[in-house]
């Protein structure tokens, strides 16, 4: 197991909820991924827990664009991965925020 | 363009995760988890295995309402670890089991699908099997229903398959399959001559849902649809039956002929027609309102 942790300065708000969203399965090839509100100045801090290990350069790739956009500040997003693609990485973010968007508008 | 109108409408039970299934199953937005995964309750077993963890160990519970009425809900996901039962997983679903004793709701629903006992986790899942099923047990006991429904990818086998058939009813979809030792556990121990788990046909044959309806042994085949599972639910509550020495003798009776009658039978379609079914081979093929028709009156304990 590696755990990867990872902080982006963000500038953009969204109305408050106090809900988290969960979205995706823990199993082979697929990740769970939570979204909660959390105090943390402006920063968005995402926490990954993945059975792959070596791959901190590519979570920081696909994790970039992700922030890129949607640049929310005070936001807890916590992964648990089971050695998900890149791109399957990028669909349950997208899923999860859309999720969590929905429920805090 | 293809022909899409033989694709069947509304949505899979079989092809849902837990969390869908529940949302679609209860009245809409009416469902309130239980220790939820912000809570982080997880499997402590799993990190020094190198094992990826999950913030629901693979199971969901709640409250919510079935048709207005208030219900106690559990919904095991399959798709970790097979559903499999960890000492976290198994104290949720007692937990809510012990619940149901001091909230009297109108029934509790377990969505089964779980290969059993977590491995990984050894003796704190099998006891967890066993506080499971005395909770359940006890759940009865005080009048309150416990409905089983199983029709996910992973089945319902080992203990899970015990405790559902601790359940005071069962529904199912053909897909769905329900047994103690699963498929691959019996060709690993007792060889491929003994049974062939690639051998779909015959899986179905001795586990899936039509076997196990004309067994007497699920209450309710459905449609593939998490509406239909919703409309079984509805109408089975109040058709059960309190827990009593009474009704277990006469299961144990159930038991005791079927043993007499099909004890030496090979395999299900014979079985199907022991039972007085006329061309039982044809029964896999058939579509769930041809089958019920084709084996109306045959079947034995059903509520």
């Amino acid at each position: 197991m590696e755990h990867l942790q990872f902080e982006f300065e963000c500038s953009g708000n969204r109305e408050d909820s106090q809900q988290a969203t969960l979205s995706g399965v823990v199993s082979s090839g697929n990740l769970e991924v939570m979204l909660e509100n959390a105090d943390l100045n402006g920063l968005c801090r995402i926490n990954v827990s993945t059975s792959a290990q070596g791959f901190g350069e590519i979570w920081q790739a696909v994790l970039n664009d992700f922030v890129a956009r949607y640049n929310l500040a005070n936001l807890q997003i916590s992964i648990n991965d089971g050695g998900a693609t890149p791109a399957v990485v990028c669909l349950r973010l997208d899923q999860a925020m859309e999720e969590y968007l929905e429920i805090s508008t | 363009m293809s022909d899409l109108s033989g694709i069947r409408r509304g949505h899979s039970y079989y092809e849902a995760t837990a969390r869908d299934r529940i949302s679609k199953l209860l009245d809409s937005n009416s469902f309130q988890e239980l220790i939820g995964p912000a809570e982080r309750i997880a499997s402590p077993h799993l990190e020094p295995l190198g094992q990826p963890c999950s913030f629901n160990d693979g199971i969901i519970i709640g409250t919510g309402n079935l048709n207005g009425l208030p219900v106690l809900i559990a919904s095991q996901e399959g798709g970790f670890m097979g559903g499999s039962v960890g000492e976290v997983h198994g104290a949720k679903l007692t937990g809510l089991l012990e619940r149901a004793v001091d909230e009297k709701p109108a029934a509790v629903l377990l969505l089964l699908e779980s290969g059993g006992v977590r491995l990984h986790e050894a003796n704190a899942g099998l006891i967890a099997i066993s506080e499971v099923i005395r909770a359940l047990l006890t759940t009865r006991k005080s009048g309150i229903p416990v409905l089983g429904l199983i029709g996910g990818a992973y089945g319902c086998f080992g203990g899970m398959g015990i405790v559902a058939r601790c359940c005071d009813a069962l529904i199912i979809n053909e897909e769905g399959r329900l047994g103690l030792s699963g498929p691959d556990v019996i060709e690993t121990t007792m060889g491929v001559e003994e049974f062939d788990s690639t051998d779909r046909a015959l899986v179905w044959r001795t586990v899936g849902g039509k076997h196990r309806y004309l067994l007497g042994e699920v209450q309710c085949l459905v449609e593939d649809d998490i509406e239909a599972f919703r409309a079984a639910a509805i109408e089975i509550i109040d058709k059960v039956q309190p827990l009593s020495l009474e009704s277990l003798e006469q299961e144990n009776l159930v038991l005791s002929q079927r043993l007499a009658n099909y004890g030496h039978s090979q395999d299900g379609a014979e079985i199907w027609g022991a039972m007085g079914i006329a061309d039982p081979q044809k029964l896999p093929l058939m579509d769930i309102p041809s089958f019920l028709k084709a084996v109306e009156g045959k079947v034995q304990g059903n509520l």
